[in-house]
Order: C-alpha cells, then structure tokens, then sequence
C-alpha cells in the first residue's frame, strides 16, 4: 500500500520541479530584477565602513551625541555620563576573563598536556587541534593554523611546547587585529536618527542585547527609541516594552503577526520627530534558510533607510553555543542583507552568552573568514554584562590555564 | 537537516566507489573525510574519536578481505555506526499510573524551551490528552505572556503566578490535580549549566513535582559545547530525552548525534519548523538513513497518508501504471501533496534526491507556474497532451502566465514520463532490485544536474547501499526499507 504513496509523491515532486528546475535556468532573462542584480557591480570585500564622525582618529571611540552643545568624554567608551539623563544607572564591567574562565576545563587540559611534554611531538599538535576544535573553531581554520604552525616547528623556529602556545595565541590574536569595532552613531541633524537593526537566528538574544544596548546608551546620555520589530514571537514585544520601561527609551510596537517594516518605520518617524538619536530596532528570529524570511528582513531595512533614518549598523547576534553553522548564518545573513540596494551587509556580529560553557570559536571563524568584525560580547544576564569586544581578551580567556 | 553531513559523506564513499580493494591510504583518507565531515557538522571532538577509531577497525578488516566492492562495505560500517550513535529506538511515553503525567523543561536560554512546551502541549493534545502547562520561567521578561499566547492558540491553559518558580512549579502541579488534567508540562527558565545557583533552582522545582519525563531542549545549531551541556544537566536534573530544537535550518545537527552518544538518552522529539504543528517524535533509525541519504521513508509515507485521499490515491497509481494518466489526475495529486506541508522539508525525505534540490530553497509557490500551465488548458488538451499545437502553445502560455518554453517543457516531460510509467508498469511492480542502476539515467545527471530528474535519476544519493534494495526508478518497493512491513 505504502508504495502507491511514494510513487505519487516521487511523481508530482520529480515531474513538477524537474519543469521547474528547467525553468529557474531561464529566470535571469525572464526577470528584470534579477538581472539587475546580476549587472551591479562587484562590491568590495572588505565592509564598507559606515561614515563615522569626520574626525575620528582610530582608537579613539567615535560616539558622540548628536546634540553637540554637551561635551561628552569620547574617548573613553566605558565612563557614563552621569549628568545628562535622568535615571542614569553606571554599569560594572565585568572583565573578559573572568567570565570566560568560568569554564575551561576542555582546553586547560590540552594545554596542560602539551606544556607537560618536554618537547614538541605529534601529540602536541593533536592536542592542540582537538582544544581548538572543541571551542568551534572549525576544521578549516584550525587545520590552516595549525599547519603554520607545523611549518614553523620544522623549520625550528618554534622549539619549545611554550613556544608554540604563544605562536598560536600570537597568531590568532594578529588575525583578529585592525578591525573596525566600533558602533558607529554618526551625528547629524535633529530628526535624523540612527538606526541600528539587530539580526540573527532565533533563541540567539536578539531582544534582550537591545535591550541592554538601548541601556547603555542612555547612561551614556543619548535619547534612544526601541522598535519591536519582531512580530512573530508571542510576547517579544511585551519582553523588549519591559527592557524599554527599565531604561527610559521610546517603545514603538505593531500588532502581532504585522508588518515588520512597518513598526520600523513607524519608530524611525516617532524618532525623527522628537530629535531622538537612535533608533535600536528589533526583528524577529529567522533562520538563513528560510528565503522569504530574508526576503522580508531586506525589506525591513530597507524601510527603516526610507525616511528621516540612517541604518549606521547591522548586527548579526551569534550566540556563543553555535557551531559550525554559525559561518553559515553570517555569510546567509550577509548575502541577504547586501543584495540590497543599501550597500552596506552586516556591520558587524555581537556575540552573546559567552559567560556559558561555551568558547564562541566560530566567531573567529566568520572575522577572519568573512571580515565581519565582532564588536560587542555578552558576558552575563545584567545590563552590564555587555561590553566591547577584546581580542587579546577573548583568544586569552580561549587559553586561560590555572 | 542533515543535508550537508549527508553530502559529505557521499563524497567520500564516491572516492572509493568502483576501486577493487581498499589499501591502507584508501582508508586513512575515508576516514579523514569521514572525520571531517562529522566534525564539520559539529559531532563532538570525543565522539568522534571514537566513532572513527571503531569504523576503522572495522574497515582495515575490509581491506583485507578483498571484498567485491569495498565502497559497499565502507558504506554498510558508516551507516551501522551512525545509527548506533542515533541509537535504540523511538521514546514510547508511557503515561503515568496516577495522572498527571509530569513533564519538566530545561535547558539554555534561547534553546525554544517555551515554544517547545507548546508544541509538546499540542502533541499531548493530539494523542487525545488533556495538559496544562506551567510557566515558571519568571526571569526572562514576558515569558510567561508568551506561554499564554501559545497556549491559547492551541487552546491549552496556562497556569502561572509571580514570585518563586519553585512554589509556581509545585501550585501548578497541584492545579493540575484540581482541574483532573492528565498531562502536565513545566517551562523554566534558560540556565547556563556552569550557573550553580540556577540549577540548584531547576534541581528543586524537578524535586518538588518529581517529574515523569525531563526534556533537555538542545538547539540544533549547537556546537561543541551541547555534549557539556548536557551532561550537565543530566547530572543535576536525570534527563529522559532530548528535544531538538530549530531543525528546519541547514545545521548539521551533530550535536544530535553526540548528545545520545554521551548521556546515553534518546531524542525524543525534533522541531522542524515554526508552525507549532512542526514537532515530531524522533525515530532515530530513520534519521540515520536521512544523514546518508536515503531519506527518509518511513516519515514520508505516514506523511503521505494523512495527506491523500487513499481511493483517489490508488486509482491514480492504478492509471500510472496503464499509461492513462492524465494532467488532470496530475493535478489532483498535487493538490494532495501540497497537504504535506513545504516542499522543502518533503524533499529532503526523499532518497537519493539530487543535490541541486535538497539544497534549494524551493516554496510552495514554485509549484505554481506547473499547476498554473495545467489549468490554462482545454480538458482536451488536459486528457491528450499531444494535441497541443503552436497556437495552443501561444494561448496557454498568455493565459498561464508563463512563457512558451515552459509549456513546451512541460508537455514534453509529461510525455517522457507517462512513457515511462508504462513501461514500468508492463515491467510489473513489485519486482525490486534489477532496475537499481540505471546506466542511462546516471549519465544524464551530470550536465543537467537534476534538470529533467526524469524518473531513472532518483536513485541518486547512494546506489549501491547495502542492506537497501537499490532504489528502483520508482521509489515504488519499500519491501527492504529498514522497518517497512
């Protein structure tokens, strides 16, 4: 009985896609759009930056109030200003390692086992392997580094098992250096807000991360809007109206089930007509596979750069738990976002609950694979726990012993 | 869902396929593929080990016995390896003596905890049980609300009330008693597994409602770290089973593979998609056939026969086989399979699917410029597709919507296939095994990657397998499926 079913669902689908198929062959000519698309120019592969504060030296951060009478210490990106806001909370921030080091076990054990050898052997090299794969570094990557590695101790330019620690966490850390790790909030006229869209796959902390930057940025004196983009969850939007209440912002919600961009937009023009300076808005959870979804997610920032707005960064929210899949989020999430007209892909990855077991590895998967930098680091359930990214930091805490 | 490791390993075995006898290399090389692949679709660091260390024994024994086709024999230890680290069989719930049944959700924050009580709830439900779910996670805002919003849209009540999860969990419990609900289902909060306070917390709700079933809700996008994890929390809280979360995205879900390996429980159920109805229970032994390739069958048949209407069904198969099968009852049958749910997901649990397609992102929708051809004919044209001539061409094609290209294509494959059918059907069904390899149809694969997957490219994924019929053109004989009747 069975094979009566199958051989009419082998049937239909063999039959209709194989028409199909064939004719999706023909689309770029049958579809201006897409062809459009086709003829762009290549883009560069490296992100174009967003047009920061004119005179932004590197290093020094380059937030600044869009109202500029108030002299906000700029270069230091950690202080609060306490006497602009009204309820202004300073936030303790919690160093790298200690978070991270919380869990270490897996990794201290190769490292362990590699200083203990007296010299350099294969073992050395299966350790290390197995302590990088295990933070999901990868395979690809971890085979490029490790094979460097390798040519170096041939070459007896690394002799000693703590030479070659330092080696790696040299070289890892250099992959890591000279990325642009700012949030760029570029000041402008009154009624011309900042957008900031939050993505990612669901469950990441997409909502709570805007949460807590929406916090921080008004202890750092800037007049901030939440926008619940994220329509599709049950009560997402009741969970961000929470966040908002907590850290005196804006709030700006659709119905459930509505128009993504348009609660977006709606925010970015109750912003623009109260001089608010950013705009942080919140999608909806979506998996890179699903292509409406993505469809849907070009809209939505397209619309948010439609009025008064200025989409000044897209951020890719990784949780720290995610494998291998998580270069395949980023270079989905990527590909969608730059096909669109806009220009700009993601702006850069936050990466949240780094306070776990879990090592994030794949993050420096997607920099230096993708040159997506990362730029800020959830490392635990308070406001915060969120805090820049530090390379040094985080491949440090990736070899913390002791 | 498994797609890529699938791949993977069919590039590996693809390698080896046609060589007389493995050598040692041979070997070293699968399995550093097999290594990578698994590796690469986050199965973890241990398990791996310790999977490859067991396949090797097991090939370098191949090697030596100069078996006919090694690549055979690599397959047949892959896939008994795979489906030992799947494991066992299907969680059966056995419902407790004195109701209700107590079920308790836990894992990390973000994992689909909450839309998984829901879903779990509407499973319940659909097995003709009456749940109440319980929210205790009060730390995450609006949790609870959101528990409500589910609940309501399956039409199951939501006990909950501010303060302590644990005396939540407990009066929910008790509510359970009072309202004679047979099935209850506790959410909590996500936790970290190295947060001591919080799964001190999880520990005590678990000891007050002594719960019948613990869930550990693992996403599938997990890396490295779900092994720790779970084995976290099964040292604190005993898990039951594992429900695997957001398996409809392209992860490779080797954590799946790793955390029954380690902890030693089953998955219990998978989420594949949004839909609260996107929620099954596990069948390991069908899920191992998917990594390899084969689809899954099993699935696809209890799938199919919710959806088509089974006199309908079989008269249409009855007119494949005579070769009087017309667009018409085409049409009809698509109308069913659309019942099935996406295409995608129907694709990937078909065998031997071509790559270009379990890949693609293929809609409903896509469907739709066939059925829309197909409506724009005369019901002559429908029942004798050769009487189509240029300027019926020209009309069907303004009318469809489409171009005359793609009707041209469309009556000509038809034609293809109904020929075909016939020609099976003269063959007899029922015969398996002799029309597995399929010479012709293997070499039009190659250029027109699945173009005109015409009937005989199907067997594509793995011919060959053994212990598998070879998939004859039409998927039509289950008789050697694992677990078919």
């Amino acid at each position: 009985m069975e094979w009566i079913y199958l051989a009419l669902v082998a049937l239909v689908l063999v039959f209709g896609l194989g028409v199909l198929v064939l004719n999706r062959r023909r689309t770029p000519e049958l579809n201006d759009e897409r062809t459009s698309e086709i003829v762009r120019p290549p883009r560069p592969a490296v992100e174009p930056r967003p047009v920061s504060t004119a005179d932004a030296s590197p290093g020094t951060a380059v937030l600044e109030p869009a109202e500029a009478s108030v002299e906000v210490e700029s270069e230091v990106e950690i202080e609060p200003d306490t006497d602009a806001v009204a309820e202004p909370e300073t936030y303790e921030r919690p160093s790298f390692t200690s978070r991270m080091s919380k869990a270490r076990s897996a990794l201290t054990g190769a490292f362990l086992g590699i200083r203990s050898r007296a010299g350099i052997t294969d073992s050395s090299f299966d350790d290390l392997e197995e302590a990088l794969l295990r933070a999901d570094v990868g395979v690809r990557v971890t085979d490029e580094l490790l094979s460097g590695l390798r040519a170096r101790v041939k070459s007896k330019e690394i002799t000693t098992p703590d030479a070659l620690l330092d080696a790696l966490r040299a070289e890892m850390t250099g992959r890591l250096e000279g990325a642009d790790r700012e949030l760029h909030l570029v000041p402008g006229e009154p009624g011309s807000p900042n957008v900031w869209l939050f993505v990612g796959v669901n469950g990441v902390g997409k909502t709570t991360t805007i949460g807590k930057v929406g916090a921080l940025q008004r202890s750092e004196g800037r007049t901030v809007l939440m926008a619940a983009g994220d329509t599709f969850r049950a009560a997402a939007a009741e969970q961000l109206n929470t966040w908002a209440e907590r850290s005196g912002a804006e709030f700006v919600r659709g119905a459930e089930g509505g128009d993504p961009s348009s609660v977006i937009f709606d925010g970015v023009e109750r912003a623009a007509a109260r001089g608010i300076d950013l705009v942080l808005a919140d999608t909806a959870g979506r998996l890179h596979t699903k292509s409406n979804l993505m469809d849907e997610l070009r809209k939505v920032r397209r619309v948010a750069a439609k009025g008064a707005g200025r989409v000044t960064e897209v951020l890719l929210v990784i949780d720290a738990t995610t494998g291998q899949n998580g270069l395949t989020q980023a270079r989905q999430f990527g590909d969608a976002l730059l096909s669109d007209d806009t220009g700009v892909g993601l702006t850069g990855v936050v990466l949240t609950k780094l306070d776990g077991s879990a090592k994030g590895g794949i993050v420096f998967a997607i920099e230096t694979e993708l040159g997506i930098p990362v730029k800020l680091v959830g490392l635990g359930e308070t406001i915060g726990d969120l805090v820049a990214f530090d390379p040094e930091q985080f491949i440090g805490a990736l070899f913390a012993e002791s | 869902m498994f797609d890529s490791l699938s791949s993977r390993l069919e590039g590996v075995i693809k390698k080896i396929r046609g060589k007389g006898r493995l050598t040692e290399a041979d070997v070293d090389e699968v399995l550093k593929e097999i290594r990578t692949a698994l590796l690469e679709a986050d199965v973890n660091v241990g398990v791996v080990r310790n999977v490859v260390a067991r396949i090797r024994e097991q090939t370098i024994g191949v090697a030596l016995s100069q078996a006919l086709d090694p690549s055979q024999q690599v397959v047949k230890i892959v896939n008994q390896e795979l489906t030992a680290m799947l494991g066992g069989e299907t969680l059966k719930i056995t419902y407790a003596s004195r109701p209700p049944t107590v079920v308790l959700m836990a894992g990390l924050q973000g994992s689909g905890k909450t839309t998984n009580s829901a879903k779990l709830a509407r499973w319940f439900k659909s097995q003709g049980r009456q749940p109440l779910l319980v929210g205790a996670d009060l730390q995450r805002p609006a949790a609870v609300e959101q528990l409500r919003t589910l609940g309501r849209q399956i039409d199951v009540p939501v006990f909950s009330e501010p303060g302590d999860p644990v005396a939540t969990a407990t009066r929910g419990l008790a509510e359970a008693r009072r309202l004679g609900k047979d099935v209850l289902i506790v959410d909590t909060a996500g936790r970290l597994s190295i947060d001591a306070e919080m799964m001190e917390q999880v520990r005590q709700i678990s000891a007050n409602i002594e719960p019948d079933y613990t869930f550990l809700v693992i996403d599938a996008m997990t890396g490295q770290d779900a092994v720790g994890v779970a084995e976290a929390f099964h040292a604190t809280l005993a898990i039951d089973g594992v429900i695997m979360s957001k398996l409809d995205g392209d992860a490779r879900g080797g954590a799946a593979l790793s955390v029954k390996e380690v902890i030693g429980r089953p998955i219990a159920f998978a989420s594949t998609g949004e839909k609260l109805t996107e929620f099954e229970q596990f069948h390991p032994d069908r899920m191992a056939g998917r990594i390899l390739g084969m689809g899954d069958m099993l699935t696809l048949i209890e799938q199919a026969e919710q959806a088509f209407e089974k006199d309908q069904a079989e008269a249409a198969a009855e007119k494949l086989l005579e070769g009087e099968f017309t667009l018409d009852d085409f049409l009809e049958q698509m109308q069913q399979l659309k019942k099935m749910g996406p295409l995608g997901n129907i694709l990937g649990m078909m065998p031997g699917m071509p790559k270009e397609l379990k890949g693609a992102q293929i809609g409903d929708e896509e469907l739709k410029p066939v059925e829309a051809i197909i409506r724009s004919m005369t019901a002559e044209e429908r029942r004798k597709p050769e009487i189509i001539n240029g300027s019926r061409r020209n009309r069907i094609a303004l009318g469809s919507g489409t171009s005359v290209a793609q009707v041209t294509q469309l009556v000509k494959q038809f034609g293809e296939m109904q020929k075909m059918m016939k020609r099976m059907g003269a063959m007899g069904m029922g015969r398996p095994g002799k029309k597995g390899k399929q010479k012709g149809g293997k070499a039009s694969k190659g250029k027109r990657g699945g173009g005109m997957l015409g009937m005989p490219n199907i067997p594509g994924g793995l011919p060959n397998m053994p212990g598998m019929p070879n998939i004859p053109g039409m998927p039509g004989l289950p008789s050697g499926f694992p677990g078919s009747k």
